[in-house]
Order: structure tokens, then sequence, then C-alpha cells
């Protein structure tokens, strides 16, 4: 037993230093190719995201909604289902927060219209959720496909909006619309850049999650029927019930990013609120290796590189979409590393 | 071409489906190749036609010797395999799936390839349209196709893996035509079967397999006897069963009708009573795996109903049937029965414990521990199911069986398990038996079914041709119904 523990050990090792290495080294071959110093640009990089504690509180802000969206797509991916949607389902929520604040601020109580705002994008995002996941158990219309068509009709009602019903008095313009009065901005702490009750959530939430997935009958019929959905019905589970609640867990969560976008963030309705938080959450979740503890640490290193690269086009001739290829590569050299791994156990 | 295969030993995991396979086949004769599900022909031409890689043996063709490490090496050395489900691409038309494979570089010239086709398909009578999408063509066309497809690719050898399945009685004529013909013209044809009157019509020789072994080869004119004989050996006598009470009427089927399978199952109309032990007899896929579909809900009928303890259970799902007492172990124990990655307490923790929103983790550890003693599974409650060996993963499967059922489904529940594990199954479910619970279990194995069962269902083509009493149910007569030889079966 010791020894196996030793050797899984061992293998997980060379296996995350085999993923660094083959994507550091493509990353590396594309900036050469551009023409730049890689390693000055991966310089760049850390001393733009973790270089000062301001800079860190910056990660950090990109942190929290990606581990929300993280957490929800957890509930997805165990069940077996890939909620690409996840990205209109942040959108959704933050137009539903939105909705939510232009009607609260001629009432008044902000605490109280906070909380709705949080609680409408939840339902909104849920909802949202839901939509793909009917058209996948009763349409059988693959999730996939269903989560990418409704990305464009959330893109398509959020630009309906800042062009039209909300758009700024007199000019409708890619900036978004009005933004809103300070007492309807989520509480921060005076001298902090980053809301602690943003952050507190998204522990919060991390921990909720690993409780629900462990500990309660949610968790338990999400990993039986990710794995074998013909013999969870035959031991009396009813998949399509449970992807439905796994899509809402999901969207709801989801949503819960799309209302810090805008309380904490923007502070208005702007055409990119998501910022492409619900894809990159799939990749965290897929480096994580769908496992919850593994994701605090890697929605970091990936809001860090975020954060980082907006240095590049500042300091060298570079665009900021490095972050992305850096984050593409990781997840392919994962997957890549993985299957090897799968292949050498099943030809030992 | 002349073929030898010598000692032909093939191995999956533990599972020893080839045992020292000798076999010759001349040029120029149709051999047959004979025995019931399991008896290994499926394996044996595989590894002839390189999609699988024997463990040891020699394989010689016209006296060289060959080695196999893919298809297109078979194929490159003149063998052309017909599989039972039809490798084709029913997007394309006929002329693009004769095409494909054969044309090389990138110019196609469609009238050349067409002109080709339809050459051969005169030359065998066969009626093809170049030009149909594959996907409007019957099975019987698309296999007239790829025989015509793997003649143009130069196959010397063809062997054909149930060819008469689910084709026309005029496509098997035109069919059983063709491969005289090529007969004739020096090819060499082997036909897997297990209908003797196909066997009959059509073969030379045949070879008899059973277990893994070659029993018996002969020549035609053959005894079907003799043939029956060897194909489902001679089972050892019964042992006398206790005489138990028959009980009211359970589970009935009037007049059912359903799809899926090879044959479908058709206009069935059958009742089973308290505490019966029932055998459904049968090759693969002639129905019984539908019939014990159709009884546990988990499949619909097109026709007719099913009736549990007297009501109608249209419109019923399984889970349905489940509260009612029907138990269904599907014969694919991983991947119908089991949940791979999940452990042994978890499996209890979703089929026999309380279901609360919070998992009651410490009952299910409680359950897993006393049933994995009661059961002697050898695993501790924290294993993965994957990791448990087939005999393990059926007395898991038992194990989740909630108490006194009203109706035990099985489907091959022994298949795959030793002789000792089976016999332990056994002796556990006839206990239950005898607390009135019916059971009903398909199984390929004769001996199993005349050992245990109070009464025999042999399946045909979709319908029951034969359901008689233990007492009358001898082997003899089992085995020709299997075969299509009951009466009253076509």
């Amino acid at each position: 037993m010791q020894r196996a523990k030793g050797i899984e050990v061992k293998s997980v090792v060379v296996q995350v230093a085999a993923t660094l290495a083959l994507a550091f080294s493509f990353t590396t071959v594309v900036v050469l190719l551009s023409g730049e110093p890689p390693l000055a640009a991966y310089g760049h990089i850390v001393a733009g995201s973790v270089g000062s504690w301001l800079k860190v509180a910056q990660v950090l802000r990109v942190w929290v909604p990606l581990v929300l969206c993280s957490c929800g797509l957890l509930y997805t991916f165990q069940i077996g289902l890939w909620n690409i949607g996840v990205e209109g389902q942040v959108i959704l929520g933050a137009i539903a927060a939105t909705a939510v604040l232009r009607w609260g601020a001629a009432v008044g109580a902000p605490t109280g219209i906070l909380s709705l705002s949080l609680l409408a994008a939840m339902g909104c995002g849920g909802l949202w959720a839901l939509a793909a996941g009917i058209l996948k158990t009763r349409g059988g219309v693959n999730e996939i496909f269903a989560g990418l068509g409704l990305n464009f009709v959330a893109v398509g009602i959020i630009l309906w909006l800042i062009f039209g019903p909300w758009k700024r008095p007199g000019i409708a313009s890619m900036s978004g619309t009005e933004p809103f009065a300070r007492e309807l901005w989520l509480p921060t702490v005076a001298g902090w850049r980053i809301s602690p009750y943003a952050l507190a959530a998204a522990l919060g939430v991390l921990v909720l999650t690993w409780w629900t997935l462990k500990y309660t009958r949610v968790g338990l019929a999400c990993r039986a029927i990710g794995r074998n959905p013909h013999a969870s019905f035959l031991l009396g589970l009813r998949p399509d019930r449970w992807m439905l609640v796994a899509m809402m867990l999901a969207g709801g969560l989801a949503g819960l990013a799309g209302a810090y976008q805008v309380l904490a963030v923007y502070h208005r309705l702007i055409p990119a609120i998501s910022s492409n938080y619900g894809y990159l959450s799939l990749l965290v979740v897929m480096l994580a290796n769908y496992r919850w503890v593994w994701i605090p640490p890697i929605a970091f290193f990936f809001a860090a590189l975020n954060v980082g690269s907006i240095q590049l086009p500042m300091m060298l001739q570079m665009d900021s979409s490095l972050a992305g290829v850096i984050q593409g590569s990781l997840v392919l050299a994962t997957l890549v590393v993985h299957g090897w791994a799968r292949r050498r156990q099943r030809a030992s | 071409m002349h073929i030898q295969l010598k000692e032909i030993h093939k191995f999956y995991g533990p599972v020893h489906a080839n045992q020292g396979i000798d076999l010759t086949v001349d040029s120029g004769t149709i051999h047959g190749i004979l025995g019931e599900n399991g008896a290994g022909k499926s394996t044996l031409m595989k590894i002839l036609a390189g999609y699988i890689q024997k463990s040891s043996g020699e394989i010689l063709l016209d006296g060289q010797a060959v080695e196999f490490r893919n298809p297109a090496m078979a194929s490159r050395m003149g063998i052309g395999m017909l599989y039972q489900d039809p490798l084709d691409f029913p997007p394309l038309t006929v002329l693009e799936n004769f095409m494909l494979g054969q044309v090389q570089g990138t110019r196609l010239s469609q009238a050349g390839w067409g002109a080709k086709l339809q050459e051969l398909a005169q030359h065998f009578d066969f009626q093809l349209d170049p030009h149909a999408p594959l996907a409007t063509l019957t099975v019987g066309e698309r296999q007239q196709l790829e025989l015509l497809r793997l003649l143009s690719l130069g196959a010397r050898l063809l062997i054909l893996d149930e060819p008469t399945t689910g084709i026309s009685p005029v496509q098997k004529q035109v069919l059983f035509h063709a491969l005289k013909k090529l007969a004739r013209e020096g090819k060499t044809v082997l036909v897997v079967s297990h209908k003797i009157e196909d066997v009959e019509a059509l073969c030379d020789r045949v070879t008899i397999l059973r277990q893994g072994r070659v029993t018996g080869e002969m020549d035609a004119p053959f005894d079907s006897e003799t043939i029956l004989a060897h194909m489902f050996g001679t089972p050892p006598v019964a042992p006398p069963k206790c005489a138990k009470e028959a009980g009211g009427e359970v589970l009935a089927f009037r007049q059912v009708s359903a799809q899926g399978g090879r044959a479908g199952l058709k206009d069935c109309t059958v009742s089973f009573q308290r505490g019966q032990v029932v055998g459904l007899a049968g090759l693969e896929g002639s129905g019984q795996g539908v019939f014990l579909r159709l009884a546990a809900g988990l499949q619909r009928p097109l026709k007719g109903a099913v009736f549990l303890d007297g009501r109608d259970m249209r419109g019923a799902d399984h889970h349905e049937f489940k509260r009612r007492g029907v138990t269904f172990l599907p014969t694919a124990r991983l991947e119908e029965g089991l949940i791979p990655g999940l452990s042994i307490t978890e499996h209890f923790a979703l089929a026999a414990c309380r279901q609360t929103f919070l998992v009651p983790w410490l009952d299910a550890l409680k359950e897993a521990r006393t049933r994995v003693e009661r059961f002697k599974i050898r695993g501790t409650p924290e294993t993965s199911v994957e990791g448990l060996s087939g005999g393990n993963q059926q007395r898991l499967l038992l194990s989740l069986i909630p108490p006194s059922p009203k109706v035990l489904l099985l489907e091959q529940p022994t298949r795959g398990l030793d002789v000792e594990s089976a016999h332990w199954m056994w002796q556990h479910l006839l206990g239950l038996c005898d607390q009135g619970t019916t059971i009903l279990f398909s199984s390929a194995e004769l001996d199993e079914i005349l050992m245990v069962a109070d009464r025999v269902l042999v399946f045909f083509n979709g319908r029951i041709v034969l359901d008689v009493t233990a007492a009358q149910a001898d082997p003899e007569r089992i085995g020709a119904a299997i075969a299509g030889r009951a009466p009253d079966s076509e």
C-alpha cells in the first residue's frame, strides 16, 4: 500500500512536469516567432500579477468569478455534461442583477436591493442553464450545442439592452449602461481593492460545493450518473431529473459570478461583462482534473496570467492574448499527458 | 486458397475463447463452422481475418506461414470477411461504398468503377443501383455489395459471419447461388452459422465447435442428429427438482410485440406462476433479451400489454415495475449493472439506504460490511467495483437485490463466471425461489437451463417456439428448437 502510494506520487510529479514542459515550450516557440524575448515576457507577466499587493488584489478580483463558475461546473462535469453554456449563464446573471439595480435605484434600502439582485442573478443563470438541460433531456439536443446556441442568444440580449432600452441618456455605446450610484456597489472595506465579502463568498461556495459533493445525495447522484447513467437508472435514480438539478446549480453559480462582475467590478452592464470567465472556468476545471481542491490554486494561476499579461502591450510589442495561449496550451498538454498515462497504464 | 490453422489459442484475459483449434479448408470448397453462442466461432474467424490477434498457434495459407497484425494485411493476402453487422457507410451511395478502400490516388473515375460494379453484379445476379444511397438498401443488398467489394479487392477466401441473419428468403437463395458459383470458380468460402438448415443447403464440409474446441467434423450429406449432439454435447442428467406447488399468476404477456435485438418479439402470449424458475433458451438475439427488458419495464411494447399481478402495466416505467417487486440484472455487469469508479459502499448508499438529502454514510458502510460478508464478496467496502472479479461483481449485484423480490429477471446470469461462482449463485437464487420469487433467466448454456429450470421456453426469430416443463424437456428436442427445428417454427 505504502509503495503503491509512492509510485502514484512519483507518477503525478512526472505528469505535472511533462505537462508544464510541453505547454511552456509551445508558448516559448510562439513568443520567439513573434520576435520577442520569452524570458522577458514571462517576467513581465509575473511582475504584473504578483509583483505587489495591489496586483495580487487585482488577481483576486478575477479569481472570485473563476472560482464561482468552476464550482458550478464541478456538478455538471460530475454528471457527465459539458456545460459550455456557462458563458451565457454568466451574462444572464449580470443582466438580472442590472435589472434589479435599475429598478431598485429609486426604491432605496440598498442592502435589500443588493441581496435581491444576487438572488435574481442566481435564478436567471439557473433558468438559462435549465433551458439547455431541457433541450438535452427532452429534446435530444446535445448540451454543447444547446449551450453554444444559448450563449449567442445571451450576447444578443445584452447588446440589445445596452444599445436599446438601457442605453445611456442620449448616447448608446460599447462602454455600457449608466454607472450605478455608490450605495449600489458591493460593499468593501476602506483601503481594500477587493471586497472581502466577495472573497468570503467565493470561499464559502467552495466549501459548500465540497460538502455537497461529498456528503449529500446530490453529489452521490451526480457521481453515479456521470459514470454510468444506465446502471444508475437500474439502481433507482432518474438521470434526466438529476441532470436538470446539476445544470441549475451550475447556472446559479455562474449567474452569481455575473452579478459579481456588475456589482463589484464594472458597476454597470457592459457588452463584455462575462470577460470569457465562463469559458476560462471550463479550462480551470479540466486542468484541476475535476477535483475541487485544485480549483483555488489553478483559478489563481489563470487569473494571474490574465492580469499579468496586460503588461505585455505596455512593456513589449506584444498582445495580451499570450495569456490565452498559455492557458489553452496548458489544458491541451494536460489532456495529452493524461492520455499518454492512460495508454501506458493499459499497456502494462 | 488452402487454409490450415494449427493449435490456435486465444485468451481474453482469463477467458480461453479458442482452446487449440485445428482446421483445414480446401480450395474451392464451402466450409461451414457451426456452434452455439460462445463456442469460439467468431473469435476464430476474426483471427483469420486479422481483426484480432491469436495468443498462439499457426496460420498457413497455401502452405505458407503468415502473421496478421491487422485486417489490411489479411486483405492483401486475399482474405475478405463479411462481418455480421455490415461495416459500411450509410450516408454514401452504393458506388462510393464500392470504391472505398480500392481507389488509390486522387483521381476518381466514377464511370470506370460503375462499370466494374455493374459487371460484377450481373455475374452474380445481384440487383444494385450504383447511385442509390446505401441507407435505402436492405441488409441483404448491403451484404451483396460488401461481397462484390471484397471480390474486387482480390479476395480469394471469403469469410461470412452468420450471413443469413436478417435477410429475406429470396436474398438467401441469391446469396447461396452466388457462393456456390464462387466455389466452382476456385474461391474458398467459410460460413459461420448456428443454423443447421443453412449449413445443409450450402456446405461441402462442416466443423463443429463447442466451448472453444473442435468437437466434430463431417462431410455432406450431414446427419442433423449428430450435428446437434456435437453442438450441444450430452448434458448431465438433471437433478430432480423439488416439486413446488405452483402459485397464482404473477407475470403475464398478452400478445406483446416489440422491437429490439435482431429479431424483436412477435405476438407473444405467456404467463408465469409464483415460485417458478423459467429458463429462456435460444440463440442470442432471438427475442429473449427483449422479452426480459419488457418484463422489467425497461422497454415499452409496440402492441399488447404486460401484466403484473393482474395489473395492466402499460405506461409504467422501470421504476414502477421495481416498486412492485420486479428486479432486473443485466448481463453486462460493469456496463449496465454497476457503476465503475464507485465503491461497494456507494452502491449500497444508492440502492439499499434511506433516500435522505444527507447520504447516511455510516448506515451504508454497515450495510456494505454485512453484505460483503454474507455474500462472500472478495473486497472491502471501499473497493471500487471495477476492481472486483466477474464472480464478485455478480455477487455484489445479487447482494443489491431488495429483500424477497416478486419477480427476478436475469440476463445470462452465469456468463463469464467460473463453475464455483455459478453454483453459489444458483444456490442463493433457488433459496429465494422457495420463498415464492419467480425467476426468469436467459442462458446460452443448455446444460444450465436443464439443471435449474422448472420450465423452459425456447425463442427462435422473435417467437416462443417451445414451452415445456422440465419433465418434458429433453436436450435434443430443445436443441432442435433452438436451431429452428421446432414443428411450428417456420
